[in-house]
């Protein structure tokens, strides 16, 4: 049997450093029977157990494996409204692939891509079965992983769905966030379609808790509502010079990017400000994408500046891979302490103190701890903060019924996701705080049955 | 969507638009902001809410052509559409509980301020207003001020009309005669609103200042308006956008507005040339 998974078609570093197109290619059909073929067909998948939407994975890659993938597509859907998004971005190695029994001794079956694939080819043909909406009316706040999968889920019920979303465009991180050369936009936005389809009606540029409340949307017929608005709020070290030019959260870097087109400009009207020597600060999924943006802006350098060591990096394997290709460089175990500006007020340089690492603290990662006197002056004219997010407090602070835990996160009843309103639940990173897309899924699907719950038991 | 029901010219290259947004005036208060978008190419843009009529179901910008964006909104005509209308952003100001307030508005600022001294005045709150501009033709919402507050100056740099200076002069001189106040409003240039806030801080009177500084999302996402208030860093979007004019760090907003400053031409060349020429010039 083939140890290695079937090696995934990739543009070449140097190229695709310096353009936005998708990095991996994706399997051909040769590629993906290959495959499919690896998959040891087990009686008691442990790999199904290992998805959050516990997707039917050895029946779909056992279509695969016949050729029928069109049937294996719409095996994946039966569980998951966003394939392409799944099979591009989820962390496969920590979920399906990593209970994988032909990982054991080899590499497991790479189940990431067979779903990218099956979701690329039925993209084009697909047409979507439209269930009638008879039942209920539904308000899901926010179109991001979360809130379209409980609208895809909600509607293939037969509730009578509108998705309320604050930007122009739907999708959320997936959108504003993950970069074209990731995740490209076209295949996102192909998705919302379907979701469209299904009879899910979204309303854009709707921020709620400003043009509406929650109460209001009670009162015009909403049965319940989801809340899956994300973790909005950036956060920032608080040094001195944060407030410098130059100095972005990721989350305006990329949404500026990604959604405003600013790798487009002046095409696009939304500027970016784009350095010669650019550091990211965080070692997260974010952080490579911010990374590796700056290069693909025209960035000499781009480098990750990180207070731990690789081994605590939370990123992807994969995602570190592809940056340290394409030429991203690691500061690892420095922290930035000040970040320095010249008269204009741009950045002219960030002074960091190395780190050493000392015994494991609360999250079982060792502490890392500041060496005395060790400051050094990293020269860069951008700073990019990827250090996390704080929820968006908007239509919490609109709702003081909704209670909040001490980080801002909504409290939710665990097995329903109900938060302390009635009617109301939550679920995604404005529960979690920032988690996975798939998490959000997971979260988005479990509550679109409690929500189907808990309408059945008013109906009785 | 989004359909403009009237324009008018009220300066040389400062328009007004009232659109129509029956959902946002419902809700608009005074303080709230909006954010725009013309096209598919187009920037979202934060303008503040000049006034809103909930009857009517529109709610009204002022827009002075400063760059390709501002000029590209001004180009729209009653029966056009914006794309994209995001609003009520922002919070808004609390207007009860004043009994003498100076509102202070400079150039285009009396777009904000408008709102603002019409709720006050329906309060009933003894208003005096300063409106300032460079010059004569350039003063906008005169008759609309004056009527709302019991005394309306005008200063001008240029002396065209009313008193020839700086709102701040004319401040001065109401201050040194009668300092009981117990609010102070000034929207205006970043400039303008610094040496209010100065002035008043000697006569001890709080001072609320709104600032447009730029931004992606208007809910927080972005941190892009990213304000220094005593000390502490607050979002522009979701905390204001009106400050304690006495605790705003104006120099570093007034730094952070020039960030895009050098985009401005290129996107004129590009409008200009188009697509071709920029690649010709890349390669």
């Amino acid at each position: 049997m083939q140890k290695k998974k079937t090696k995934m078609p990739l543009q070449d570093p140097k190229q695709r450093a310096n353009n936005f197109a998708e990095v991996a290619l994706g399997y051909d059909k040769e590629d993906a029977i290959n495959e499919a073929k690896r998959c040891l067909q087990c009686s008691n998948p442990a790999c199904k157990d290992g998805c959050p939407v516990r997707v039917d994975i050895p029946e779909f890659i056992d279509l695969i494996a016949e050729g029928d993938f069109a049937a294996a597509a719409k095996k994946v859907k039966e569980k998951n409204s966003l394939p392409a998004v799944c099979g591009r971005v989820c962390p496969q190695e920590e979920q399906c692939e990593a209970e994988c029994i032909v990982g054991n001794k080899n590499e497991p079956v790479a189940i990431g891509r067979l779903e990218r694939f099956v979701a690329d080819y039925i993209r084009e043909q697909e047409e979507v079965e439209e269930v009638e909406q008879e039942k209920e009316q539904v308000a899901v706040v926010g179109a991001g992983p979360a809130g379209l999968t409980a609208a895809a889920d909600l509607a293939k019920l037969g509730y009578q769905v509108t998705l309320f979303e604050a930007f122009h465009k739907a999708g959320g991180v997936l959108t504003y966030g993950i970069p074209e050369f990731r995740l490209p936009k076209e295949i996102v936005q192909d998705e919302v379609e379907k979701i469209e389809q299904l009879g899910v009606e979204i309303k854009y540029n709707q921020v709620i808790g400003q043009i509406k409340s929650l109460d209001e949307l009670f009162a015009e017929g909403y049965q319940a509502v989801f809340v899956s608005t994300g973790a909005g709020l950036p956060r920032f070290l608080g040094i001195e010079g944060e407030n410098l030019n130059g100095v972005y959260s990721a989350n305006e870097f990329l949404t500026r990017v990604n959604l405003m087109k600013a790798y487009q400009f002046p095409k696009y009207k939304t500027p970016v400000y784009t350095g010669k020597k650019v550091a990211v600060v965080g070692a997260g999924n974010v952080a490579m994408d911010a990374a590796r943006t700056a290069l693909r802006l025209g960035a000499e350098e781009s480098v990750i500046v990180y207070r731990r060591s690789r081994e605590e990096m939370p990123a992807r394997a994969e995602e570190i891979e592809h940056a340290q290709a394409e030429g991203v460089k690691f500061n690892l175990l420095n922290n930035p302490t000040k970040i320095l500006g010249d008269d204009d007020g741009f950045v002219s340089g960030m002074e960091c103190i190395k780190m050493e690492l000392g015994e494991p603290d609360d999250s079982g990662r060792r502490r890392p701890i500041p060496i005395e006197g060790s400051e050094w002056i990293l020269d860069v004219d951008q700073v990019i903060m990827a250090i996390g997010q704080s929820p968006n407090p908007i239509l919490i602070n609109d709702t003081p019924e909704i209670e909040t835990t001490d980080w801002g996160t909504i409290k939710v009843d665990q097995e329903t996701g109900m938060t302390t309103k009635e009617g109301v639940f939550a679920g995604g990173d404005i529960v979690t705080g920032a988690a996975t897309v798939i998490q959000a899924m997971g979260a988005g699907k479990k509550v679109a049955q409690a929500i189907d719950d808990y309408i059945q038991k008013q109906n009785n | 969507m989004y359909q403009i029901l009237e324009k008018e010219e009220l300066a040389p290259k400062i328009k007004k638009f009232a659109i129509e947004a029956p959902q946002i005036a419902a809700k608009a208060e005074p303080g709230h902001f909006l954010i725009v978008r013309v096209d598919e190419f187009a920037e979202r843009i934060p303008l503040t809410i000049a006034d809103y009529d909930r009857e009517q179901g529109s709610v009204t910008i002022i827009v002075q052509e400063v760059g390709f964006s501002s000029q590209q909104i001004c180009e729209l005509e009653a029966g056009d559409s914006f794309l994209d209308v995001v609003g009520p952003l922002g919070k808004p100001i609390e207007t009860a509980g004043y009994e003498r307030v100076i509102c202070i508005a400079g150039g285009l600022g009396s777009a904000p301020l408008y709102p603002k001294v019409k709720s006050l005045a329906k309060e009933g709150v003894e208003l005096i207003t300063i409106l300032g501009a460079q010059t004569e033709e350039l003063l906008i919402l005169e008759e609309d001020l004056a009527e709302l507050s019991h005394k309306l100056y005008i200063t001008t740099d240029d002396g065209s009309k009313g008193k020839e200076g700086f709102v701040t002069d004319q401040l001065d001189e109401i201050l040194a005669e009668d300092d009981q106040f117990d609010l102070v409003i000034a929207i205006g240039p970043m400039i303008m609103m610094k040496f209010v806030a100065e002035v008043t801080k000697e006569y001890g009177i709080d001072t609320m200042v709104s600032l447009n500084s730029l931004m992606v999302d208007g809910t927080g996402m972005c941190g892009g308006c990213r304000v220094t208030v005593g000390g502490e860093t607050k979002f522009s979007c979701v905390d204001g956008p009106a400050f304690d004019g006495h605790l705003v760090d104006f120099d570093e907003q007034l730094q952070r507005s020039k960030i895009y400053q050098d985009k401005e031409d290129k996107v004129k060349d590009h409008e200009f040339w188009g697509d071709g020429c920029r690649a010709k010039e890349e390669n």
